[in-house]
């Protein structure tokens, strides 16, 4: 695979870092590593919801640990990304239960309406279309999560609605 | 109508917030617990025959009482609410819904473990319930059941909500406390057991969002009260996640011991199949349980009514059985095609495997290679047994129950629908569309594959 190497401007706002030491707070004292998990989720919310060897190093600092304990973190959990992705990542469930209520014509669908492959953000950088494993909303199938929230029962309509949201920026997408 | 332990107030309107919560006769279990010992509060979850509910099923006041006490290390109760077992949404309802319960639960429980910091571990993607159940603490806080000195009492317990990012295997209890130490989600070589040695080294308890949560329940009335509902050792009651080709997709809240039959048909519960097409098989336990075929659905082997029960779903051993387990019971019809719902099952134990153990990281990645090209007409004859072979190599093999719960559906299914595989081998040309049986079922063409015994 071609090895890029992309970069990523790091700010760490004083209300990132309010929320880190809220974090960090949940933890003995000498137990601050057991922070990072939640803190790269927030780190990475406020950073186009991807992390940057940089920024990794970065959280290392604030967490007073090594930059590869961050590292085998960042690489072994699904929801960590290391690149930059499509704006609005729609995620969709194809796991068993979704497939039994035709998540895998959905998929086709939205791929060909937004004329992209899977994990292969759009050119404008607004989508990006990925499969994964269940997320535990099998009754509400078939569905897909797009941030912090779940869009269920979907239906071809209810996906061009969900993508005119998208383009006119009138979607929740956090949260906070 | 069933009795309803768990869900009776769910309906409440604004039962979300603390104050509906609480004039409900929330938080009444801790309030009796900080009055009771340790030792009675664990007694009575032990009559109560309460088993755990994330899916193994083993008996939650024993579990309790092999914490170790002696050694003085500071004590913890971890909830484990990492629900990704395929077909398994029942956590995250309770969660979403009566997010008091499960912190009045964990109350509870940590009075008994004598634990003063419990951690309630969430998958990363249910990012919002995480949010619900952080603010549900911050209010727990401020009325004062959580903090130093909880009413007066003595007693201090705090209490945080902490998320994964996206692990299957992180609901496996040594993997969890690896997450929640920072690390990634290896499961740890047993013993010790995390009631000797777990977060931080320290004695620590890991329950499921359900088991906790009946725990109110039993401490306001009692475990023989809780053990007068159900059959036998199935005591109490079971929120079951009913998904696939179902009328009624969602989670119910089941009496232990009613009917599969009654279960899957009746309107109080999934009210029968989605369409008039009949069903073919049955997922009653989360992805990793045996697929059982129709005609061993509503009766076992023996020709008893099967019940839902932990005892009836697995009698008949793998044999002809399967499992209660997490209670993913996920309905296919005969528009399912059982190579490639086993494949798309692989496809996710290949995903979710750690890479711990080398039968589990190749072992899984063999089986969904080979079901992959034998659902695409490239298998060949002998790729079944090549498939027994690999799950029989798995099973048992592995640090933690990921590889065996990856082997199971594989082996269930090439005993139950062998000639199902037999016939994607055979014509290729018949299932070229992953919709192949939408418009053929296997019943139809059965005839084309002899019958033969494994």
């Amino acid at each position: 695979m071609e090895k890029h190497h992309y970069t990523q401007e790091i700010n760490i706002t004083d209300a990132l870092m309010a929320r880190i030491n809220e974090l960090v707070s949940h933890y003995p004292a000498d137990k601050k590593k057991s922070a990072l998990i939640p803190v790269l989720h927030e780190v990475q919310d406020a950073h186009d919801n991807w992390l940057s060897i940089e920024l990794q190093n970065k959280v290392a600092e604030l967490l007073e640990i090594k930059p590869i304990e961050v590292y085998e973190v960042v690489t072994f959990y699904t929801m960590f990304n290391q690149r930059p992705v499509g704006k609005y990542m729609l995620e969709f469930c194809q796991t068993s239960p979704c497939c039994q209520r035709g998540v895998e014509d959905l998929m086709d669908y939205t791929c060909q309406k937004l004329n992209v492959g899977i994990a292969e953000p759009t050119a404008d950088g607004l989508f990006e279309v990925r499969g994964v494993e269940c997320l535990g909303a099998c009754g509400y199938a078939p569905m897909l999560q797009l941030g912090d929230y779940y869009h269920e029962h979907l239906t071809k309509e209810k996906i061009d609605q969900l993508i005119d949201d998208c383009k006119t920026g009138d979607i929740t997408f956090y949260d906070k | 109508m069933g009795r309803k332990i768990l869900l009776d107030k769910i309906n409440v309107p604004g039962i979300k917030s603390y104050e509906v919560y609480r004039r409900e006769g929330g938080y009444a279990s801790v309030e009796k617990a900080l009055k009771m010992t340790p030792e009675a509060i664990i007694e009575e979850v032990k009559t109560s025959g309460l088993r755990g509910r994330g899916g193994a099923g083993f008996p939650v006041g024993m579990k309790w009482s092999f914490i170790d006490k002696k050694s003085g290390k500071p004590r913890h109760l971890v909830c484990n609410a990492d629900e990704s077992e395929p077909g398994t949404f029942k956590d995250r309802y309770l969660m979403e819904y009566i997010p008091h319960l499960l912190i009045e639960g964990m109350i509870t429980s940590s009075i008994a473990l004598e634990a003063n910091l419990s951690y309630i571990y969430i998958r990363g993607e249910y990012m919002w319930v995480f949010k619900t159940l952080e603010r549900a603490i911050k209010e727990a806080y401020a009325a004062g059941w959580l903090g130093k000195n909880i009413q007066g009492s003595g007693y201090d317990l705090d209490l945080h909500v902490h998320c994964g990012a996206g692990a299957y295997i992180c609901g496996e209890e040594t993997a969890l406390i690896e997450s929640l130490e920072g690390k990634r989600g290896n499961p740890r070589l047993k013993p010790p057991f995390p009631a000797i040695s777990g977060l931080w080294a320290n004695p620590t308890v890991v329950n499921n969002v359900e088991s906790i949560a009946a725990v109110p329940w039993i401490i306001n009335n009692s475990g023989a009260d809780y053990a007068a509902i159900g059959i036998g050792r199935s005591t109490g009651t079971k929120l079951i996640s009913a998904s696939g080709n179902i009328k009624k997709p969602g989670v119910y809240e089941i009496e232990l011991g009613i009917s599969v039959e009654e279960f899957i048909n009746s309107d109080e519960y999934c009210g029968g199949m989605e369409t008039d097409r009949p069903l073919k098989a049955l997922v009653p336990g989360g992805s990793s349980v045996p697929i059982l075929p129709a005609h061993l659905i509503y009766k076992t082997a023996n020709g008893d009514d099967r019940l839902m029960t932990y005892e009836s779903l697995s009698d008949g051993g793998f044999a002809t059985g399967s499992m209660l387990g997490s209670g993913g019971f996920i309905v296919y019809d005969d528009r399912a095609c059982i190579v490639r719902n086993t494949w798309n099952f692989a496809r996710f134990y290949h995903h979710e495997s750690c890479g711990q153990c080398t039968p589990c990281r190749e072992g899984t990645g063999w089986l969904e290679k080979v079901l992959w090209r034998i659902e695409n007409g490239q298998g060949r004859e002998e790729d079944i047994e090549l498939l027994w072979s690999i799950q029989s190599k798995i099973e048992g093999n592995t640090i933690c129950p990921l590889g065996d719960a990856a082997s199971w559906p594989v082996a269930a299914a090439i005993r139950h629908f062998r000639e199902e595989f037999e016939y994607h081998v055979r014509f290729p040309e018949k299932i070229k569309n992953r919709d192949h049986f939408t418009h053929e079922p296997f019943d139809k063409v059965r005839h084309l594959v002899a019958p033969q015994n494994v």
